[in-house]
């Protein structure tokens, strides 16, 4: 408890002008938790998402269930747990990229900034510009390094200043120096970590106000994953950010916050669902649930 | 397109594959396995016997087919000899199509089969393409697996039914309507003249050939799109663009030179379109005024037209000729488009 | 250029900046493209309807038994004289060179054969009309229902040599390394084995090259026209009447009652190939169901 005073210091006040003050938490004593599974968290911070009783489904196929989660600012919050347990459709479900997908239907509420998600008069297009995602799989567009970046700000119509804006976005993307010389050069060419990173400066050139990354070091080499860290904790400031990885120890070093999804057998089905969410400390460290405390300390062992 | 280059047998040469083979069966791929026996050395040698034939056999059929190509190019030509050493390429550009007087010219002819397929190419590449477009992005997959077909089915219709159709039924339409509605919208060009006597005319030609192309040019684009590959477009989508914006970023210049060369395959079947064309655009003699509403007539239409009935020798050579000069174009059009097409590929390849 | 206010993430998120723009441009090009489906689908229809319901009216037992001038059934047998013969020379050459691609083919041949399957499948059928009458018909100075046969066999055989070839990529290499492992001949796997499995292919490929070839009018006025189709004609040395020449010629006459007819005749051959069509698809269907399963 003393650490997550440590963490958030006496005053978690954070004063936003254009939210409604319901949103806004004052902490200064022990953190109130609504139990240990359910993951429902109050927050010092301004929750950027707040999901409620999700449920996802794929034609008949039940792939989440019952995720009840806050997802606070300008923080990192890692997502993990073992395979098929629905990070990658959480994740997905919120910036509104399963949509493309058949049978896709969410049940419950995800809530940024207080506006549903999924409400009819939505633009999902509007949505996808404030929340950016990274693929795991690097897919840059077959086109030059410069316009691989310059290519969503172009039809946001921020033609003013695009050089500026694509050199910003890739030294925030720790890739300036290695490609400001080939600039026009195909993105193709680039090895993966490279590519990895001028997908995150692509993400980034239209100043997202979140950025979801779905596994983006699982398909590289270490010392290119070791880029894509460093990365994270240079990023956490300007941007939310959540993140889904199999990796715990890089979970570990780089989020604020982590949620441990796993199977939840009960209904018959075991079907994903989140189990624990809370400091990245706690879960590691003592974890409230059993299933978390297995699959954590079983990698570590 | 993503056919391997090699027979079974050259790939079975190269290293990897002879050691799983060679193994086995220690002489050249095919034989038997070392038996006893004279009976068994009677069937080793008639297996070998067998196979020396069906290779034979299997690689004269191959040079039948190459040469079936370059006889027909070969006799075109040298039947059209006496035309070309009595006219030479001014028959390219001469009018003049009279074979009374045994002077003959393919200028109408030529202007008619560009004029007729490019704007056939112009108006039917675009819609082809947008049809392609759909059919890739935009169909539900149920959608998709029906109108797909009927789109092919398209193709399938017999130009002598589509070319009876036209003349009966599109163009007195195209005449009371489209030709009248067109020369007074955009009168100033000279394309569009005042319409004629009846609908037959270069305009309804260039219909039916339009709706000849598209079928073609649809499934090809619609082929090319589906191989677009999916995380790429997602990554364009995470992006907050539009789905046209993906399409127009993403989707058409990674296909462009596919889509060109399905458009120059399409050129090409318009191109060498005899019959429907010759049932709806009236045989013209001459290029009058430029106008797309006049008659007009082809070099296959012509040849279709006049071959049966033409008696004398430099007539029929003429039309050789014209048959020559059309071989020519086709062959231009569709090597292109091959070439377009392989190099395509290898750039998609080498992206890769 | 407009610069666009910066992001507020609070916003509802309706079309912010110029994103109201940009949808309207995507729709429109949304609507566009299927506009250009529904053309495409609305022109099939308007030719079929019209077809059906023209020459609906011309069809009676007597149409398809009689010979011309009131019916076609000697175009009829005359077509489907050519056609055979034509498949005859096609199927076993188109499945041959398909042979010699996937099994035997060396770089070195390949490509030139592969180049001229395409050219071939795009050669203006005219063009082969001519050549054959220059090769069979001037130097026997008759036309003749065989000469007919072969320029439809070149117009079938790369429909034919493709197919199958597709049909024998898919056969896997695995099992032509079993059978050579097994000490069996070349010739005896290709002929017990893998032609076997590619049967519903090269079934479809031919399905597909006939419905193409009965439609061609352009060779066979050329080649075959002289019959007038009075009564049925088998001899395969003389003109025969068929189906695509009498609906030419009657279309070409100016005569109301000949295109009574020619709508008949054309209702007849259209529903033959749309028929064919169908089933080729049915059998393709089926065949990829067989190798996936």
């Amino acid at each position: 408890m003393s650490s997550v005073e440590q963490q958030f210091g006496q005053a978690g006040f954070e004063a936003v002008p254009h939210v409604p003050p319901s949103r806004v938490r004052i902490q200064t004593g022990p953190l109130a938790e609504a139990g240990p599974s359910s993951g429902r968290r109050e927050l010092a911070v301004e929750a950027v998402f707040d999901v409620r009783e999700v449920s996802v489904h794929y034609g008949a196929k039940r792939a989440l269930q019952g995720v009840n989660m806050r997802i606070p600012r300008s923080r990192i919050t890692a997502l993990i747990g073992p395979s098929g347990c629905g990070k990658s459709t959480f994740i997905r479900s919120l910036n509104r990229m399963n949509d493309s997908v058949s049978g896709f239907k969410l049940d419950g509420e995800v809530l940024y900034h207080g506006h549903d998600l999924y409400a009819g008069n939505v633009d999902e297009v509007e949505v996808r510009r404030r929340i950016g995602m990274v693929f795991q799989k690097p897919n840059p567009f077959p086109k030059s390094i410069y316009d691989n970046v310059a290519w969503a700000p172009r039809n946001l119509g921020l033609r003013h200043g695009l050089d500026e804006r694509v050199e910003q976005a890739l030294r925030g993307a720790a890739l300036w120096d290695e490609v400001k010389d080939r600039l026009k050069a195909s993105a193709l060419g680039l090895s993966g970590g490279q590519q990895q990173r001028l997908c995150i400066a692509r993400a980034i050139a239209i100043e997202p106000d979140v950025l979801l990354l779905d596994e983006p070091a699982s398909a590289l080499d270490p010392i290119a994953t070791a880029s894509i860290e460093e990365l994270m904790h240079s990023l956490k400031g300007r941007f939310t950010i959540v993140i889904v990885t199999h990796n715990m120890q890089q979970a570990a070093r780089v989020a604020d916050e982590t949620a441990f999804f796993g199977l939840n057998a009960a209904g018959g089905e075991p079907v994903g669902t989140l189990i624990e969410h809370d400091h990245t400390e706690k879960i590691f460290g003592h974890p409230a649930d059993p299933r978390t405390r297995d699959y954590v300390s079983g990698r570590f062992g | 397109m993503k056919i391997e280059e090699r027979g079974y047998e050259s790939r079975l040469r190269s290293s990897t594959l002879r050691a799983v083979s060679t193994a086995a069966s220690p002489a050249a791929p095919g034989s038997v396995q070392p038996s006893r026996g004279r009976s068994a050395d009677r069937r080793r040698s008639l297996d070998r016997f067998g196979d020396g034939l069906l290779r034979t056999v299997c690689a004269a059929a191959a040079v039948t087919a190459v040469g079936i190509l370059v006889l027909s190019a070969y006799q075109i030509i040298d039947h059209a000899s006496p035309a070309i050493s009595k006219f030479g390429l001014g028959f390219l550009f001469s009018t003049e199509w009279l074979p009374n007087f045994g002077i003959f010219g393919a200028g109408t002819l030529l202007y008619g089969t560009l004029v007729s397929s490019f704007f056939a190419l112009l108006i039917g590449a675009p819609i082809a393409i947008a049809i392609g477009l759909y059919l890739s992005l935009l169909a539900p997959k149920g959608v998709r697996g029906v109108i797909s077909p009927m789109v092919e089915m398209l193709a399938a219709i017999p130009s002598v039914i589509l070319g009876f159709w036209g003349i009966l039924l599109l163009a007195p339409f195209v005449h009371k309507h489209v030709e009248p509605f067109l020369h007074d919208t955009l009168g100033f060009i000279p394309l569009f003249g005042p319409p004629q006597t009846t609908g037959a005319s270069i305009f309804t030609a260039s219909l039916i050939l339009t709706i000849m192309i598209i079928p073609i040019v649809a499934s090809i684009s619609r082929d090319l799109f589906l191989a677009v590959p999916r995380d790429v477009q997602d990554g364009a989508s995470a992006l907050g663009a539009t789905r046209w914006e993906v399409v127009r970023g993403i989707v058409l210049p990674t296909t462009s030179s596919g889509v060109i060369a399905a458009s120059l395959l399409g050129l090409g079947r318009a191109l060498g379109e005899a019959i429907a064309v010759a049932q709806v655009i009236g045989a013209g003699e001459a290029i009058k005024n430029h106008s797309l509403f006049e008659t007009g007539d082809t070099l296959a239409a012509r040849i279709a037209n006049q071959f049966p009935g033409a008696i004398t020798g430099m007539h029929k050579a003429s039309l050789y000729y014209c048959a020559a000069i059309l071989l020519v174009i086709g062959l231009a059009s569709n090597l292109c488009a091959q070439w377009i097409g392989r190099r395509f590929d290898y750039r998609r390849a080498a992206a890769r | 250029m407009n610069e666009q206010p910066a992001l507020d993430p609070a916003a509802p998120l309706t079309p912010t900046g110029n994103l109201r723009r940009r949808r309207a441009v995507s729709r429109v090009a949304e609507s566009g493209a299927t506009l250009a489906a529904a053309l495409a689908v609305g022109v099939l229809g308007i030719v079929v309807y019209s077809v059906l319901i023209h020459g609906a009216s011309a069809l009676s037992l007597d149409f398809l038994l009689e010979g011309a001038p009131n019916g076609i059934g000697p175009a009829l047998v005359g077509t489907a004289e050519i056609v055979a013969m034509a498949a005859v020379f096609a199927v076993p050459l188109g499945v041959l060179v398909a042979l010699y691609l996937v099994e035997f083919g060396s770089g070195r041949l390949a490509a030139p054969i592969r180049t001229t399957l395409d050219v071939m499948n795009g050669y203006p059928s005219i063009i082969v009309g001519v050549f054959i009458y220059i090769l069979i018909v001037e130097p026997t100075e008759s036309q003749s229902a065989i000469a007919a046969s072969v320029a439809l066999a070149i117009i079938m055989l790369p429909i034919v040599a493709r197919g199958t070839e597709e049909v024998l990529r898919l056969v896997p290499d695995s099992m032509r390394e079993a059978s050579d492992a097994l000490g069996v001949s070349r010739w005896r796997s290709v002929l017990t084995v893998i032609l076997p499995s590619a049967v519903g292919g090269i079934a479809t490929a031919s399905i597909l090259a006939i419905a193409r070839a009965a439609g061609e009018t352009a060779p066979l006025i050329l080649i075959s026209s002289n019959n007038p189709g009075i009564s049925v004609s088998l001899n395969p040395f003389e003109a025969v009447p068929n189906m695509p020449g009498t609906i030419y010629r009657l279309s070409e006459e100016a005569n109301p009652e000949g295109f009574a007819r020619a709508w008949g005749a054309g209702f007849v051959l259209l529903a033959f190939i749309m028929a064919a069509n169908v089933f080729a698809r049915i059998l393709l269907n089926r065949s990829r169901r067989k190798m996936a399963g």
